[in-house]
């Protein structure tokens, strides 16, 4: 499958990563190496083998319905991240976290 | 042009846990926001998710319910996108291998106007395992939006249908069939204003006759049955005139605004359809045995349908009676407490549908917190039943118990307590119905004298004279007299 630069672009934008003019022709030759790999790796047969979504051969172990977990939200609201207007403090207010508006 | 409406739900149900879904968060609805937003749901790095049993026995349940193919491995997966009450950047849901196959959902969809009530089958298609997202709050500080964790990774089994409903009231019976069916089986509390269940309708409309699928718009987060109906109601018209003016439909997802009655579609988001869904390397795969299905399946109540089909049989009730009563374990089990305490089986399906019901309604109390409990029906329709009561007065003395009883206090009396306790009500009331003959008869004698002009009307040949003086006869006894008997001394004395 041949990838083309608009194709880096979308995925940057849907991962929300900022790739510059330059860099998106180096990750193109990146990407396309590994979707040769890709390309390789579907050349094998695999008739008759369960696929696999997880490479450990486990199933999940299942947790008891406790109420494990304090409430900590000072602790953690210390670490919030700032409102990036110049000041330091983390942006909370009354528990909440603080981000820029939200256009419904 | 005659259009068929093409309607398919999505409901996303909160599941009854204590805890979130991969985390030991309390998941208690109204906390302070933020106090139930532990490291996993704020979503700090290096954390892991680990499965909830009781969330995975959930969805055993209902797969259950509805008859449905249970996944032996199923596995979960990223829904990837941004927003900022979904702090990992991804929802963790099912994608290719959902925890539930396809089953089905039978229910009466109700009498409207000249159409019959009928049954009808909806198809699941499949019911996954999924996380819930946080909220945002606005308004708080200017400028900025308030972020509350507390609602993300609560569990939700996101139930979808095939498109299979042809009516509003189609895809309304099948919503309050599916809110019966989890509250029944106790794995969702049901509580649509707390958003415990959730419904997406995905409408479109097509030429009555045609097999193609128009295309659907998508009317998001239903909480209320009355405003599904009118969201549905308005989609469908404005889908049809749109096409009739000769536009098209464009795939959209609409929101329904209660205030104007109308659905307008939401800003579109670019790419936002874009999920690149890919298994979840935190997960392994979930794997539920026959044992696993076996022992959630010996914990099963006993379902609607086959309680209904019970009922018919065993109380020789209509299927309409039946079915009326199966509509929650607590009313079921209220019927069936009032005929073990000796009551006639019919006799309690129509008070228990419709005094008890009526009264309930008006108070806003819910069956198992009846002011009248089971008992104390029983003692009151023995008493209907032995003659001691006429209907009438049996009204008299439902009203009075209601009244005077409190819930607390009858849950621990037993039959012979609640039968002296009516016969109380009767005695202070004066409700005891007169069947001695004599003193019937001397009523009787009063109201032939006092009636003479009556009494040659009938002679005449009128009939309506007789039940006149039947009338006169009961009204002079207060109503308390037994009408049977007034008939039939009355005929006896004109013969």
């Amino acid at each position: 499958m041949a990838l083309s630069i608009e194709d880096i672009k979308k995925v940057a934008h849907l991962a929300r990563i900022e790739v510059s003019e330059s860099d998106a022709a180096a990750t193109l030759t990146k990407l396309t190496g590994i979707l040769s790999l890709i390309e390789q790796m579907q050349a094998v047969d695999t008739t008759g083998i369960e696929p696999m979504s997880h490479s450990q051969d486990l199933s999940q172990r299942l947790r008891d319905d406790v109420v494990t977990k304090a409430n900590l939200r000072e602790e953690f609201q210390k670490n919030a991240p700032a409102l990036g207007n110049g000041s330091a403090e983390p942006a909370v207010a009354g528990g909440l976290y603080l981000v820029p508006k939200v256009i419904e | 042009m005659e259009w068929e409406v093409v309607i398919g739900l999505e409901t996303h149900t909160q599941l009854k846990t204590n805890t979130k879904i991969f985390s030991g968060a309390s998941i208690k609805y109204g906390a302070e926001p933020n106090t139930q937003a532990c490291e996993v749901s704020i979503a700090l790095p290096g954390v892991l998710p680990v499965l909830n049993k009781e969330a995975v026995q959930c969805a055993i349940k209902f797969g259950l319910a509805i008859n449905a193919h249970i996944a032996p491995r199923s596995v979960f997966a990223r829904k990837n996108y941004f927003y900022p009450d979904l702090p990992k950047g991804y929802q963790i849901s099912q994608f290719e291998l959902p925890v539930v196959g396809k089953g089905a959902v039978t229910m009466q969809v109700p009498a409207v106007g000249k159409n019959a009530a009928y049954e009808k089958v909806v198809n699941i298609t499949r019911a996954h395992l999924e996380e819930d997202a946080g909220k945002s709050v606005h308004g708080a500080v200017e400028g900025m939006s308030g972020i509350d964790l507390n609602r993300a990774g609560t569990p939700l089994l996101e139930i979808v249908t095939e498109p299979d409903m042809r009516s509003a009231a189609e895809a309304v019976a099948y919503a309050k069939k599916l809110h019966e069916l989890v509250q029944w089986i106790g794995i969702c509390d049901g509580n649509m204003q707390e958003g415990s269940f959730r419904c997406d309708v995905n409408v479109s409309v097509r030429p009555k006759g045609t097999e193609k699928l128009g295309t659907r718009r998508e009317i998001k987060n239903l909480n209320s049955f009355k405003f599904m109906t009118q969201a549905i109601e308005y989609e469908t018209r404005w889908q049809i005139e749109t096409l009739e003016d000769g536009g098209t439909i464009q795939q959209a997802t609409v929101l329904f605004n209660p205030d104007t009655g109308e659905t307008k579609a939401m800003r579109s988001k670019e790419e936002a359809n874009d999920y690149r869904y890919f298994p979840d390397p935190d997960l392994l795969p979930l794997v539920i045995s026959e044992a696993d299905k076996d022992a959630v399946r010996a914990k099963m109540p006993e379902l609607p349908e086959a309680m209904k089909a019970r009922f018919e049989a065993q109380y020789a009730l209509s299927s309409y009676d039946a079915n009326a009563l199966t509509t929650s374990r607590d009313l079921a089990n209220y019927f069936v407490a009032t005929v073990d305490a000796g009551a006639d089986a019919k006799q309690a399906a129509n008070w228990i549908m419709g005094a008890l019901t009526a009264k309930l309604n008006e108070t806003g109390i819910d069956i198992s917190k009846s002011n009248i409990s089971s008992l104390a029906l029983a003692s009151l329709l023995k008493r209907l039943q032995d003659g001691t009561l006429a209907n009438n007065g049996a009204k008299v003395a439902f009203e009075e118990m209601w009244t005077s009883l409190s819930a607390s206090a009858i849950s621990t009396v037993t039959i012979t307590a609640s039968l002296s306790f009516i016969d109380e009500i009767i005695a202070a009331k004066g409700l005891k119905q007169e069947s001695d003959s004599g003193a019937i008869e001397a009523i009787i004698d009063e109201v032939l004298a006092a009636n003479a002009a009556m009494v040659e009307e009938f002679k005449a040949g009128k009939e309506k004279a007789f039940n006149a003086l039947v009338g006169q006869a009961m009204k002079a006894s207060k109503g308390k007299a037994n009408p049977a008997q007034v008939n039939d001394i009355l005929k006896k004395k004109l013969s």
